[in-house]
């Protein structure tokens, strides 16, 4: 199957937010208690029950000055942080899309995942298992455009093809971020600007400390009675040696 | 991607049996649940926000509301919504829509519940005592004008215009002219 | 809308200002950005940055209530560089007609037209009319030179409106002021089209009405009305007050916009006399000369068909305002203030927030007997006796709270700003024991009106003849289950008896094909005429779902149903030259094929303006032309600037009339203390607006409900750029005291780049803007931003000045 993607061309988005919503909807996500602190961006970033937000990003003054948005999900990456550093098997995986799907059930509720991540996509739930936009897999699986996509009344966010979105793209003469980068993002976006206007990173990367536990670590098995173990090298490897022993405890209340 | 609104009811089972043909519901992977508007039922309504228009779909199951989202054949928003549009569910599941009559007597600090029945009795005889107590068949000049001045209306551009037909025309049965709603604001 | 959503695709310029559509309507950006894709330009003119200027190829700043002086500069650009559409204007407009020599304008009389009078605050009209001919009709010189026809004294008005004056009136730098321009002024040949979406931007000032009309002025110059593309398009902002307002809720319109009957039109006969326009010109088909038809057809839908003409069908039973009696709102809430007001229904709306100086009404409420309150959610109108500064233990009034369903929980049809009338059908019952409005209504008819049979009272028979036949009787005699449809099909109307019509007979009880076939004589009904053609033996036209577009230009004649008669686009006889041919051969919107109109309903089906016994193509003008002259306002029949009631400078610039000079100015005739303003005041020194956001919509009564979108955005804001918040040692995130003559909000700031100080007239001049969206009934969401607005209205339609006036800002201590 031809890998599936999104593409947000940012240029015509209108931050009407109308893709935060419908995701609530399809997902069935509460909403958050929030306040407002001098912005219109709420929640501030993504949370359990969000799983895609718009960033208000405004720079420069008087006739430089501009406003733009920003739609911020799980970019879905080909080379994922989130699922090279998960000790389960299957709970983190590529869809057949090539989207990055994940299986609660199958979560350790490790944590490893939001460590692995570049963007700081991965949320933990009440259950403390691991939750982040799938890109609707339920209804890409059966034919549907996901919630968010089919929400947007501009065509900001379009889902299909990744070839195909790319090369629309590119005649259309915008710049794609997230072409190459991670093995190609599953989540690009035409961009009106420089990466730094919307505050994205120029050449996103998986954490280096990543590498380690995917090439020498993983390859040797340690998985199922061994995820913990894995898992708390990693955390070593990570975040280093002080919280070991916290963690260890506080999952023996599990 | 694109789906037509026969693939889309095909899909959610709203009206079109067996067959599937494109968009079919081809042998789900592992991770894919059912679809949970599948074989729901759907009802076509307009967005009660603004005055776009915008269609959508509801779909039930149960009598209850399981999904709301854009109606894909809708010529003007074409599947699409914006936020509010997109929050439509929500104006059902809530816990805070009032749902018994409710009273509150003069100088108390709370609201009692109270039945309809009671209620509509209550506001007709409200209707009826202030209406004698202030109509005027005649004005200060002697010219016709079977109006009442006490009693006053606002709202209401969220009703249906079938109940705005009716609304005026009860209203002015009564004899009101202070008939304002929000196209005044 | 003269036009509808789908068409913003077809425009070359788009022009947004006195709306925020990308932010209150999203939908239209759908099109908006189609129409960019095709190479369109997006102007959008706003005192703030917003979320529609993001998207803008041009954003110019203008300080808040000076519109008028923005477009007035724009229709000097147009007429100096003869940037107007000159054969349009001939055809179409009373460009050329000649005004009479009498007639005088604010450049001679300091601000004012001819025929002031100080004392009445109003203007004797009779110098604002035409030269007529010896059969009364209007002089024209088609050439347009003459110095007393309309165009030449519309170029002479405003060439005062230079860009150096508008730019220390407005603000606007001048740079951007000609950009705006000159984009705009760009479509005023064949071929080209222009929009303007505005919103309550516009209406919402002392000058509401004359910023319209300067801007239909504008349109008319450049021939962009009744194109594809083009039109005034009112964004309008409930999914029905399109609908309400055509049912006509207001105090001085019946259903299908005909006036109330007052108190000197004591019978039919001199209702239909004196409110029915007249023309002397044999080519005006003048319209609203059927006006007896449609008044005669609504009162057979209102009342007892057993009434007869002898008995004016029941005229009298209608109520009848006095002569020059206003019980808009301002009004209606000064009166309840004052305790005239005993009895106050509030259905659906929640006037404690969406009034305009919101304290005064909240007191006025505590002065009521009674109040029903009918709602979705509990609100700051229905729970006003326990709201802020209130001791419900001194408050007398009773009030109900009656729960209705939502819109997917019953049936019937809305209106869309597009004038697209749509179905939409029941998806569940309605929630609990909520119920719907029609059910409600239908009990009260009934129970009233049983009181009246039973006991007798005030004037029974204007109860008790009104018709109410809309579903089966029970042996109690009462509906117990309403069939919306019967509703939809009374509006819609009957024939009452077997009638003959142009050799075809109508069966009595026969659906009325169209408002063409009403009656005058009694054997028709129809609610409200403009509707008629929407439920008729061909089906409920409103359920239509049709997907083709055989124009191409976006009309979907078969989706919906669409007033008057399906037309999608108005005025669209002035999309084609004299010979029927369209001004824009690429995106026709109807073409005359040499025996008859092919596209959209035509405005009236007569042939093209070059053959005999034609019509012209403003069909409900007496004159059949548009007016650029248009005495039928208040304060003049061209539009002048003048400041907002409470403004920041001592002075206008234009003249020595301040403000409005006809504007109804409560504070002064009541002297109540509520009603206060100041100008020019250093305790409220900065401009305040008022706006919503979109995740809320109108209060907040459904959006601050639905946790979905109040977490986005949760509570009370202001925005304030950053030299002010530096001045006043606020920073983002702060909460703070907004102030008024009125009362104070509290809101957090928004300290932003997106709002900018202006320069006017030398000095600094401050903005601050609000949301409206909330109140205290909604746990620390704050409370609503019309606290502090004015109790003043638009000259010609009261509409509150909600959109300029003075506050101050303070860090809250």
């Amino acid at each position: 199957m031809a890998r599936k993607a999104f593409m947000i061309d940012t240029s015509r988005c209108t931050a009407c937010r109308g893709c935060q919503v419908a995701c609530k909807q399809w997902n069935k996500l509460p909403a958050d208690a929030e306040v407002n602190r001098g912005s219109y961006e709420n929640p501030p970033q993504l949370t359990p029950h969000l799983y895609n937000k718009i960033e208000f990003i405004e720079k420069g003054e008087g006739k430089d000055f501009t406003w733009r948005f920003l739609n911020q999900r799980c970019l879905q990456c080909g080379d994922a942080g989130c699922i090279k550093v998960c000790p389960s098997a299957g709970a983190l995986f590529h869809t057949e899309e090539g989207l990055v799907g994940y299986d609660q059930d199958k979560c350790i509720s490790c944590n490893y995942c939001v460590n692995g991540c570049p963007f700081d996509v991965p949320r933990y739930d009440a259950n403390n298992k691991v939750t982040k936009c799938h890109g609707c897999m339920d209804r890409v699986a059966n034919g549907l455009q996901p919630a968010c996509v089919k929400a947007c009344p501009t065509a900001s966010l379009q889902f299909g093809d990744r070839d195909k979105l790319i090369a629309a793209a590119k005649a259309s003469g915008k710049q794609v971020y997230g072409e190459t980068a991670l093995s190609g993002l599953g989540a690009m976006y035409a961009l009106d600007g420089s990466p730094q206007d919307y505050n994205l990173a120029e050449n996103p990367s998986i954490p280096q400390s990543i590498f380690l536990w995917k090439d020498v670590i993983k390859p040797l098995g340690i998985l199922g009675f061994w995820g913990a173990v894995g898992a708390a090298m990693l955390h070593y490897v990570t975040v280093g040696p002080k919280q070991l022993e916290d963690d260890f405890e506080d999952k023996g209340g599990e | 991607m694109e789906l037509s609104r026969r693939g889309f009811l095909q899909l959610s089972g709203g009206t079109i049996g067996a067959t599937i043909v494109g968009v079919g519901l081809k042998p789900a992977a592992a991770y894919a649940e059912p679809l949970a508007i599948q074989y729901a039922k759907e009802t076509t309504t307009i967005c009660p926000y603004c005055a776009v228009g915008c269609g959508l779909i509801v779909h039930t199951r149960g009598g209850e509301v399981i999904n709301t989202e854009g109606d894909p054949d809708h010529p003007i928003n074409r599947g699409t919504l914006c936020s509010k549009g997109a929050a439509l569910y929500q104006l059902r599941h809530n816990d805070n829509r009032i749902t018994e009559p409710l009273y509150r007597a003069k100088g108390s600090k709370e609201w009692k519940k109270v039945s309809w029945d009671w209620s509509l009795d209550q506001i007709a005889q409200k209707i009826k005592a202030t209406r004698d107590a202030t109509f005027m068949e005649k004005n200060a000049k002697g010219q016709t004008v079977n109006r009442t001045d006490g009693i006053a209306s606002v709202g209401s551009a969220a009703l249906d215009n079938e109940e705005c037909y009716l609304f005026q025309k009860l209203l002015r049965s009564w004899g009101l002219v202070y008939i304002e709603h929000q196209a005044r604001i | 809308m003269t036009n509808h959503w789908i068409d913003i695709r077809n425009s070359d310029v788009i022009l947004i200002m006195g709306s925020n559509a990308a932010e209150n309507h999203p939908i239209s950006f759908k099109y908006v950005l189609e129409a960019k894709d095709k190479g369109a330009k997006l102007l959008s003119v706003d005192p703030r940055f917003t979320r529609t200027s993001a998207k803008a190829d041009i954003y110019a700043p203008l300080r808040s209530g000076t519109d008028i002086a923005f477009l007035g500069g724009m229709i000097k650009h147009i007429i100096d560089n003869k940037l107007y559409h000159s054969e349009y204007m001939q055809l179409h407009t009373n460009a050329p007609f000649l005004v009479n020599p009498d007639f005088q304008m604010p450049g001679d009389l300091d601000g004012l037209f001819s025929g002031y009078s100080e004392e009445k605050r109003s203007y004797d009209k009779s110098t604002w009319s035409f030269q007529r001919d010896a059969n009364g009709v209007p002089k024209s010189d088609p050439s347009m030179q003459d110095p007393n026809c309309v165009l030449q004294l519309l170029g002479k008005h405003f060439s005062r409106y230079t860009p150096e004056v508008v730019s220390d009136i407005t603000g606007t730098p001048q740079e951007q002021l000609l950009q705006v321009y000159e984009a705009y002024a760009s479509t005023g040949k064949a071929g080209k089209a222009a929009t303007i979406m505005y919103a309550m931007g516009w209406t919402q000032h002392t000058v509401g009405t004359q910023n319209i009309r300067t801007m239909a002025i504008i349109q008319l110059l450049l021939g962009n009305i009744g194109i594809a593309g083009g039109g005034v398009n009112a964004l309008r902002g409930e999914s029905n007050v399109q609908g309400s307002t055509d049912h006509c809720l207001l105090f001085h319109i019946l259903p299908g916009y005909l006036p109330t009957p007052k108190s000197s039109w004591n019978d039919l006969a001199t209702y239909i006399e004196k409110s029915t326009p007249k023309t002397n010109d044999p080519d005006s088909a003048n319209w609203w000369a059927n006006r007896s038809k449609y008044i005669t057809s609504l009162l057979r839908a209102h009342f007892d068909s057993v009434l007869s003409a002898a008995e004016d069908f029941g005229y009298d039973l209608l109520p009848k305002l006095d002569d020059g009696q206003n019980a808009s709102w301002l009004m209606l809430f000064d009166r309840m203030f004052k305790g005239d007001i005993k009895g106050f229904f509030s259905w659906g709306q929640n006037p404690a927030c969406s009034g305009s100086n919101a304290g005064k009404v909240r007191k006025a409420m505590a002065k009521l007997d009674w109040m029903v309150t009918v709602n979705l959610f509990d609100n700051e109108t229905a729970s006003f006796w326990k709201g802020p500064g209130m001791d419900p233990a001194a408050i007398d009034t009773e009030v109900f709270f009656l729960p209705i369903a939502a819109s997917f929980e019953k049936e019937g049809s809305v209106t869309n700003s597009g004038r697209w009338a749509q179905w939409r059908y029941q998806a569940v019952p309605p929630l609990g024991n909520s119920r719907h409005d029609s059910e409600v209504m239908n009990e009260l008819y009934f129970r009233v009106a049983e009181l009246y049979r039973k006991e007798g009272g005030a004037f029974p028979d204007a109860i008790t003849k009104l018709s109410w036949d809309y579903g089966f009787k029970g042996p109690d005699g009462k509906i117990h289950h309403m069939d919306i449809h019967a509703v939809a099909k009374e509006i819609n109307g009957y024939f009452l008896e077997d009638k003959e019509i142009k050799g075809k007979l109508y069966k009595k009880g026969e659906l009325v094909p169209s408002f063409a076939f009403l009656q005058n004589d009694g054997s028709t009904s129809s609610g409200n005429w403009l509707y008629c053609n929407s439920y008729t033996e061909k089906g409920n036209m409103l359920a239509r779902r049709g997907q083709s577009d055989p124009s191409g230009v976006g009309l979907y004649p078969e989706w919906s149903w669409c007033w008057p008669v399906n037309r999608r686009i108005l005025y669209n006889r002035a999309s084609v030259d004299a010979n029927g041919q369209p001004w824009d051969k690429k995106q026709p919107v109807i073409w005359w094929t040499g025996s008859g109109w092919k596209g959209d309903v035509p405005d009236g089906g007569w042939k093209p303006l070059s053959q005999p016994g034609t019509k012209k193509s403003f069909i409900m003008l007496p004159d059949g032309v548009a007016s650029i002259f248009g005495a039928g306002m208040k304060e003049g029949p061209f539009p002048e600037h003048y400041e907002p009631l409470e403004c920041p400078i001592e002075k206008n610039p234009l003249s020595g009339t301040k403000n409005n000079p006809v504007i109804k100015r409560f504070y002064e005739e009541g002297g109540l203390e509520e009603d206060v303003f100041y100008s020019c005041d250093q305790r409220y020194p900065y401009v305040a607006t008022t706006y919503r956001v979109t995740e809320h919509w109108q209060t907040g009564v459904m959006t601050r409900n639905i946790p979905w979108l109040l977490e986005m955005q949760p509570s009370m804001f202001v925005e304030l750029n950053p030299e002010l918040a530096k001045e006043k040692g606020i920073k983002s995130g702060d909460w703070v005291k907004v102030s008024s003559g009125r009362g104070e909000v509290e809101a957090v700031a928004i300290v932003t780049e997106r709002f900018r100080p202006f320069k006017v007239q030398g000095t600094t001049i401050h903005q601050v803007g609000l949301p409206w969206c909330y109140g205290w009934n909604t746990p620390n969401a704050g409370d609503s931003a019309n606290l502090l607005t004015p109790t003043i209205g638009d000259a010609n339609t009261m509409i509150p000045e909600t959109k300029a006036f003075q506050v101050n800002i303070e860090k809250r201590g």
